[in-house]
């Protein structure tokens, strides 16, 4: 602990750097089926960036997710989020996975706003305006995602990509400053895919989180990210950080150009590599 | 079209007891059965309506005993469930001493219940308390246990606290478990009441039986056997309504189906 405080005086965490990993190790299990799900990683992501994070099954990406969403501990190291070690503070971190997890008793509307419910400072006010302002929020959302109108419906009335959408949405009602996406988009079909890309980039200029995206779409990564982390697993870290700078709002036709083609290129063949050393290592 | 197959279900669930009344009583017509062993339907529910002024005030002692029973055993097996389904630890350690204690037949805790606090009223609401707890720990226990445990992420990624998890999510997924407890706690509720009774009471239906069955009016025992089942049912009801009105989200295949 003290050595951890001493280590954090010696490099006071920039107030533009929203998310500061230092020297962090993962490890999983006990003694002798402990893996190490993630080695010695440092990193550091500015306010407002956008972040994919690509690489083979089990390199850490989700762990680094969980660790920044303050959902678990690291085993050495220090997590800064906001300025601040992670668990000293609640943040109201928005976070979705690939599964929608929308909860069956509320409806959609309740579902989206469930943030609003427990973050503050809207949770202070909740009850006076659940049923005037935040709701008109929500609807403003809903109808921005392509799902005005369907606020009342349950979630089992909803398509998988419908229920994506909502998901996006009680991501991001209550304007987190960090929005942790596990493979949002991973289970829906292309041309779904594809629209709410460009919906999460219209909503992240809107609102300008700091995203963290987790994904093994590598189109999806070029499209979305600023900054892509190219991850290798066995044990997990990060192998390649690519600045990514193509002109926003990017559209479906950036990701025919020859630029895009080149980036998603030399991403696979970087995977593919990591993939081969593992084998050969294992 | 939703409401006429409901009422088929329900026109079929009373047919089907008739029915068995109705073998019944021509079985017993036709190999001649006395009345002392096994009397018929039709001798057992004129007992009923001719005794009722009689047995009401036991109906009501076994109704309210049970009720008493049933609602303590409700709060205790809700509290007991949340505390060993919020941690794996505490449901990997509680779930031997659960079974263990509900492995006990209630009939042997009557006599200590009796010495403690004599006979009557306390013993069987505390025996019907104790006979419905363990479906309810187990349950709502269960419930908890299960919750996917991304639904809790989302939350905690919101800073929320245990408590404001428990609420939103924990609590809300195990209703439908808590539920499906609690149709069979009611009845067994009334077991526990009715075993108490037999055994150390003045008053209940169990009491009634006991004294029938003492001066071989058989048709009388029936007659409260009959009152326990009709009782029975008339919670199981009243539980299965506020159950769909609660959680009808759980049973939304159901209302697909008929519709």
């Amino acid at each position: 602990m003290n050595q951890q405080s001493a280590a954090a005086s010696s490099s006071p965490p920039s107030r533009n750097r929203i998310v500061q990993l230092e020297d962090v190790r993962v490890r999983f299990g006990a003694d002798t089926n402990a893996f190490l799900a993630l080695d010695k990683t440092s990193l550091t992501v500015e306010a407002g960036d956008f972040v994919a994070m690509v690489g083979p099954s089990g390199c850490g990406k989700s762990t680094i997710l969980k660790l920044v969403a303050g959902l678990l501990r690291p085993t050495e190291g220090v997590v800064f989020v906001a300025g601040r070690e992670i668990g000293a503070q609640r943040i109201g971190i928005g976070m979705a996975f690939q599964n929608p997890t929308m909860l069956p008793w509320l409806s959609i509307r309740q579902n989206v706003m469930l943030p609003l419910k427990i973050v503050e400072p809207y949770s202070s006010t909740y009850r006076i305006h659940k049923n005037t302002l935040f709701r008109d929020r929500v609807e403003a959302l809903l109808e921005k995602v392509g799902l005005g109108g369907f606020g009342d419906h349950r979630p089992w009335q909803l398509s998988g990509g419908m229920l994506q959408r909502a998901n996006l949405c009680r991501a991001l009602i209550h304007e987190p400053k960090l929005l942790m996406l596990d493979e949002p988009f991973g289970a829906l079909d292309q041309f779904t895919r594809e629209e709410l890309w460009s919906i999460l980039q219209d909503l992240w200029i809107d609102q300008r989180p700091t995203v963290f995206l987790v994904t093994h779409d590598l189109r999806e990564a070029a499209f979305l990210a600023n900054r892509i982390l190219v991850m290798s697993s066995r044990p997990g870290r990060v192998t390649e950080d690519r600045k990514v700078d193509f002109a926003r709002p990017r559209t479906l036709d950036t990701t025919y150009e020859k630029d895009f083609t080149d980036l998603t290129h030399s991403l696979r063949s970087l995977i593919v590599a990591a993939k081969q050393k593992e084998k050969v290592t294992s | 079209m939703k409401v006429s197959a409901r009422l088929r279900e329900q026109f079929s669930s009373v047919m089907l007891i008739a029915s068995l009344f109705v073998i019944w009583e021509v079985a017993c017509l036709l190999f001649n059965v006395s009345a002392i062993v096994l009397p018929r339907p039709s001798q057992i529910i004129t007992t009923l309506i001719v005794q009722l002024p009689a047995l009401w005030p036991h109906i009501l002692q076994t109704l309210v005993t049970t009720m008493i029973g049933f609602g303590i055993g409700m709060v205790i097996g809700v509290l007991l469930g949340i505390m060993v389904g919020v941690s794996r630890a505490a449901y990997n350690a509680a779930y031997p001493l659960l079974v263990g204690f509900s492995s006990i037949p209630k009939v042997a805790v009557v006599p200590i219940f009796v010495l403690w606090f004599g006979s009557g009223t306390v013993p069987a609401i505390l025996t019907a308390m104790t006979t419905c707890i363990f479906p309810i720990v187990v349950n709502v226990a269960t419930g908890l246990a299960t919750t996917e445990p991304e639904m809790e992420d989302v939350l905690k990624a919101l800073g929320a606290s245990r408590w404001q998890v428990l609420w939103n999510v924990g609590l809300p997924r195990t209703m439908p478990y808590f539920f499906a407890s609690l149709k069979i706690a009611v009845t067994l509720a009334f077991v526990g009441t009715v075993l108490s009774e037999t055994v150390a009471a003045n008053r209940g239906i169990g009491t009634v039986m006991m004294m029938a069955s003492a001066s071989f009016d058989v048709p009388l025992a029936f007659a409260g056997l009959f009152a326990l089942a009709l009782l029975g049912i008339l919670l199981y009801v009243v539980f299965a309504i506020i159950e769909q009105r609660i959680c009808g989200w759980a049973n939304r295949k159901n209302e697909f189906a008929m519709a």
